[in-house]
């Protein structure tokens, strides 16, 4: 979906967005909350000067809103991949938007992921996987890697992959997976402003995703391997 | 006698970096917790899926730890692998050690379970941060052959100390995936030279993205382990504000040099382009103060 049209559906009593080539930036009004937006359009990969100015955002929203919640638009084909974002530490940039986002959720803002066009690894990874909660439109893109790549990385056959894809969500790029996984709480169709109202009045810092992917027989394992670490006494 | 770090496994590093038989390992191989996603696709699996969690004591104080052993898939991520992981950090907040070290060598997500390798990795990030806000110290110890790539790149960096070797790497993209990806002509990954000065130990370092080198010897990261142990990085609005001004600055001054050796230069470092040839000891001395 286009942002504009997105916006608007999701802010039908208006929003002040400033677009910045391919980073957005602003406030909209949903129902009873004033919240910030910001985040990418353009299937932009995210390189070390674009997650800098979204952790910048977001600390500027720390500062001078406190406690208002936060939308994150992020549309990524993941980070960027070149020698000069390596030499210069993108993992590090990475890390410092993550930190920043759970700051803010540390301190109180609400803060919702929507995968509103296409989410790839790390740039998902460092954005909307660390809000309170993460939706998505059902025609959105998320994924790891295509499978072609996968096979080729792998040596397995695609005709397998493909095959066991049918059933399996583990490892194949779709929406539907990522929310048999946990990792999308639900898709938004129809009122899209309802939609975020109802995520925003629903908003706990508690995160579900690990139950979530259990209960949807996504990730059977996650829970109870961490629960017994958790728990073991085995000393 | 000198016991490499690089070359030891998951296990011989734990063994050499702790008190002597103090570690005791949860969910040991006896236990034979495999990935199902592996077995699904025929691939061998291993009993501990390629990481090594447990308790132990340093230097007397108690900690938590996990190794990830490189040997196994590369270190890479699943989602059993990511469960013991964020398991053992939530032990930490449940346990209260003195600290909670992560031995990792890995190459990020464990691509036969994508899905669930990414989501797990997302968990082990807020893991990490839950443990550090809950007040347990988190220390990375980076020197393994894999290095330390992709979402667990960001896991490093989310600790509150890191301690990396020479030979220790550390970036989010390794160098075969971008030469996969983009080229040999952006980034040639059989350019030792290249890949070390570009996300080595000793180039993390001068950019302020480690806080120790150490020589390649396991009793050299215990001994720098000690000295950390309970060093704590900020996570407030102000940490937060200064670590953004840093990362802005680093943008402004380094963002147009082609090479690690000009942003050795800029540094204000003589002879930058010797550098790579210096043992650890000389190297230090030769940048004292200089790191930005």
């Amino acid at each position: 979906m286009d942002i504009h049209c997105l916006l608007d559906r999701l802010f039908p009593a208006g929003h002040q967005v400033a677009f910045d080539g391919v980073f957005l930036a602003g406030d909209g009004t949903c129902r009873e909350n004033e919240v910030a937006i910001l985040g990418t359009v353009g299937r932009t990969p995210i390189g070390v000067e674009l997650a800098h100015r979204l952790a910048g955002e977001v600390l500027r929203v720390i500062e001078r809103h406190p406690g208002r919640a936060i939308l994150l638009l992020v549309d990524t084909q993941g980070q960027r991949l070149s020698r000069r974002d390596e030499l210069l530490g993108i993992n590090g940039f990475m890390a410092h938007l993550a930190k920043s986002i759970e700051l803010a959720r540390r301190r109180g803002h609400p803060v919702i992921g929507l995968v509103y066009s296409q989410a790839v690894s790390g740039g998902f990874l460092a954005s909307s996987m660390l809000a309170d909660r993460c939706f998505a439109l059902p025609e959105a893109e998320i994924k790891v890697m295509s499978l072609p790549a996968m096979a080729r990385i792998t040596k397995i056959p695609l005709e397998r992959l493909e095959a066991l894809s049918a059933t399996s969500p583990v490892f194949a790029p779709g929406v539907d997976n990522f929310l048999r996984m946990g990792a999308i709480e639900s898709l938004w169709e129809g009122d899209l402003s309802a939609c975020l109202a109802q995520a925003l009045a629903g908003n706990t810092a508690v995160d579900r995703r690990r139950a979530d992917g259990h209960a949807r027989h996504g990730r059977l394992l996650a829970g109870p391997i961490a629960e017994r670490v958790r728990r073991d006494a085995g000393l | 006698m000198t016991h490499s770090y690089y070359e030891a496994s998951a296990r011989e590093r734990l063994a050499g970096l702790l008190d002597p038989a103090s570690f005791h390992e949860l969910l040991p191989p006896e236990e034979r917790v495999t990935s199902p996603h592996l077995r699904q696709l025929d691939t061998p699996g291993a009993f501990d899926d390629g990481i090594v969690v447990g308790a132990g004591r340093l230097d007397g104080h108690a900690v938590l730890a996990a190794a990830q052993e490189g040997g196994f898939m590369g270190g890479a991520v699943g989602e059993v692998h990511g469960a013991k992981l964020t398991g053992l950090l939530e032990r930490a907040v449940a346990t209260r050690p003195e600290a909670v070290l992560l031995l990792i060598e890995s190459g990020g997500v464990r691509l036969h379970e994508a899905n669930a390798g990414l989501i797990a990795v997302s968990e082990i990030m807020r893991a990490v941060l839950a443990a550090r806000n809950a007040g347990i110290p988190v220390l990375a110890l980076i020197g393994g052959q894999y290095g330390c790539f992709g979402g667990m790149g960001i896991v490093a960096r989310l600790c509150d100390r890191i301690i990396i070797s020479e030979e220790g790497r550390l970036g989010l993209s390794g160098p075969e995936v971008i030469e996969t990806t983009c080229g040999v002509e952006e980034f040639d990954s059989r350019d030792r030279a290249l890949v070390w000065r570009t996300v080595g130990g000793k180039h993390r370092f001068l950019l302020g993205e480690v806080d120790v080198l150490v020589p390649d010897d396991v009793a050299a990261f215990r001994q720098a382990a000690v000295a950390q142990l309970t060093r704590r990085g900020g996570l407030d609005l102000d940490a937060l504000k200064s670590e953004h001004a840093a990362l802005g600055r680093r943008l402004d001054r380094f963002g147009d040099c082609p090479d690690a050796v000009d942003i050795w230069r800029a540094l204000g470092i003589a002879s930058a382009e010797r550098l790579p040839l210096l043992d650890t000891a000389d190297f230090l001395s030769a940048v004292a103060g200089r790191g930005d």
